[in-house]
């Protein structure tokens, strides 16, 4: 049996003293890429900030590649709901951040980012600021910083979402291209059907809305077939109440 | 007119009309003229005592440079300290405050009959004055950094030294930079209370000597001598600012 790159094992989410979600399991296997849907508010971003070491779980284990993470951050590249370029660094220097934190001699880390501008699709945009460039672009940068994290699991929470509906189907195309390219392992949060059934193998729903005091589950995981796309987009629609 | 030269043309038409106004009243005899001097008089005051008064600017100059690096020095130190202890914050956050509503012409004759007529009382006044404001701007400025941007330098395992480097260092850069500006005309003033007060040369000294000879004309000159400094000082902080903070520049252009 094949241990999964990433995997939570019955997380228990609280945010401040808010129930948000309970009985997480879930894993990502070695290349894959999985999604994850859920209404606005139902705890997505807490369950990322968990996956991440970023704030320990109440209840609950992650293990990477079978490895204890738990409330261990700086294991998995995670990339934020916002871009979050650093507005005081160039397109250059917020791309190599990552490498400069962990102590890599700048010419290297230079050198190292420099080399991934063209495959990101970023040629020419080195040395400008981050309010210089278009939604997309500022997208694609926060993608190249999270994948210089060095990690072969990265977390994207609504990676695309501040783009418009072209660039945005241009650009996870692009990235599921790189994502395979590279080998990476993802967990992708999106709000667009659409958009899941194309990007994800599978696809996990959370459902709850905590505020209303209505625990968030995993109610259900959707596998996707390469064929017929629009058979798992309806059983997820179906899911959710929309159909 | 294009609105950049608006910018600048509407201001200086306004300053150039108000001497001309100024002028014209003194020239008609609206107000005597040894009460007050016309801008032609204090610009002849002016030249005439050059030499005199670029001296005692040299050290009312001097005083407020150390007086305002040590007051930026101090203000710094007590803003990071303030960062990085909660409670340090909330126990001084009140007492700078507080300290800020005693009137500076207050403490003045307090630190002279302390320190003397020396360059120290005056040094002492000027870092009280100008600490405060560089304190508080950083110390909202450190805040002021996005808490998803930590998070995000936690998953790449930052150290709070990092994170103050990279994240909350250049977020407090803009206010750090006006709460300079504001200190720096705080230590020309300063300076000159102070040396009102007593001393051998600067140009509150000055301001004391010429009074006592009921020279408006020269009180006028090192009034004006005053607000030239500090008008400098400001434009130094804000090309100083532009040279260490170029992305707000394209920022500001962007919108
Ligand atoms: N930083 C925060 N500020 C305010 N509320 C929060 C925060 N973090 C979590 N919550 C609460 O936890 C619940 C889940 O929030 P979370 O941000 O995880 O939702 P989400 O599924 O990511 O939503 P969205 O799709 O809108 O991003 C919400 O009900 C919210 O009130
Ligand atoms: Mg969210």
């Amino acid at each position: 049996m094949t241990v999964p790159a990433l995997e939570a094992c019955h997380l228990k989410l609280v945010w401040e003293d808010l129930a948000v979600a309970e009985d997480i399991s879930l894993h990502v296997d070695e290349g894959e890429i999985v999604c994850l849907v859920g209404r606005s508010g139902c705890g997505k971003t807490t369950l990322f900030h968990a996956l991440a070491g970023l704030e320990k779980p109440a209840e609950g284990t992650v293990l990477l590649h079978g490895e204890n993470i738990t409330g261990v951050p700086g294991r998995v590249s995670y990339m934020l709901q916002k871009d979050l370029l650093l507005p005081s660094r160039t397109i250059l220097g917020n791309a190599m951040l990552p490498l400069i934190l962990r102590g890599i001699d700048r010419d290297e880390a230079r050198a190292r980012a420099r080399d991934l501008f063209a495959t990101f699709g970023l040629s020419g945009t080195e040395d400008l600021w981050p309010s210089q460039l278009s939604g997309g672009m500022r997208q694609r940068a926060a993608l190249l910083r999270t994948y210089l994290m060095d990690n072969d699991v990265v977390l994207l929470d609504e990676p695309f979402s501040a783009l418009d509906a072209i660039t945005r189907v241009e650009l996870r195309r692009w990235f599921a291209g790189m994502a395979r390219e590279l080998g990476l392992s993802a967990l992708v949060i999106t709000h667009d059907i659409d958009e899941a059934v194309d990007l994800g193998s599978r696809i996990y729903l959370l459902d709850g809305n905590p505020m209303q005091g209505s625990v968030s589950h995993l109610i259900a995981e959707a596998p996707v077939d390469a064929q017929d796309r629009g058979a798992a987009k309806a059983a997820v629609g179906a899911l959710l109440g929309l159909a | 007119m294009h609105p950049s030269h608006k910018k600048r043309v509407v201001p200086a038409v306004a300053v150039a009309s108000l001497l001309v106004m100024w002028q014209a009243a003194c020239l008609f005899g609206l107000i005597p003229a040894f009460m007050l001097p016309s801008p032609l008089n204090v610009m002849a005051a002016l030249l005439g005592d050059a030499p005199l008064i670029a001296s005692h600017t040299l050290t009312t100059l001097a005083e407020a440079a150390i007086g305002l690096a040590i007051g930026v020095v101090l203000g710094f130190a007590l803003a990071v300290l303030m960062e990085r202890f909660e409670t340090f914050y909330l126990a001084v956050q009140p007492l700078i405050t507080l300290s800020q509503t005693v009137p500076t012409i207050a403490i003045a004759p307090l630190l002279v009959l302390w320190l003397g007529y020396g360059i120290l009382p005056k040094i002492v006044l000027i870092v009280l004055t100008t600490f405060f404001p560089v304190a508080v701007s950083l110390a909202d400025g450190f805040r002021s950094v996005d808490r998803d941007i930590v998070d995000l330098m936690r998953t790449m395992n930052a150290s709070d030294l990092q994170i103050f480097r990279y994240a909350k260092l250049p977020a407090a850069a803009e206010q750090f930079f006006s709460g300079l500006k504001i200190s720096a005309t705080y230590a020309i003033v300063s300076a000159v209370i102070a040396e009102w007060l007593g001393g051998a040369s600067g140009l509150g000294v000055y301001m004391t000597r010429v009074r006592k000879s009921f020279s408006y004309d020269k009180m006028f000159a090192s009034i004006a001598v005053i607000s030239a400094l500090s008008l400098a000082l400001m434009k130094l902080v804000g090309l100083l600012e532009h040279i260490c903070i170029p992305w707000k520049q394209i920022e500001r252009i962007e919108s």
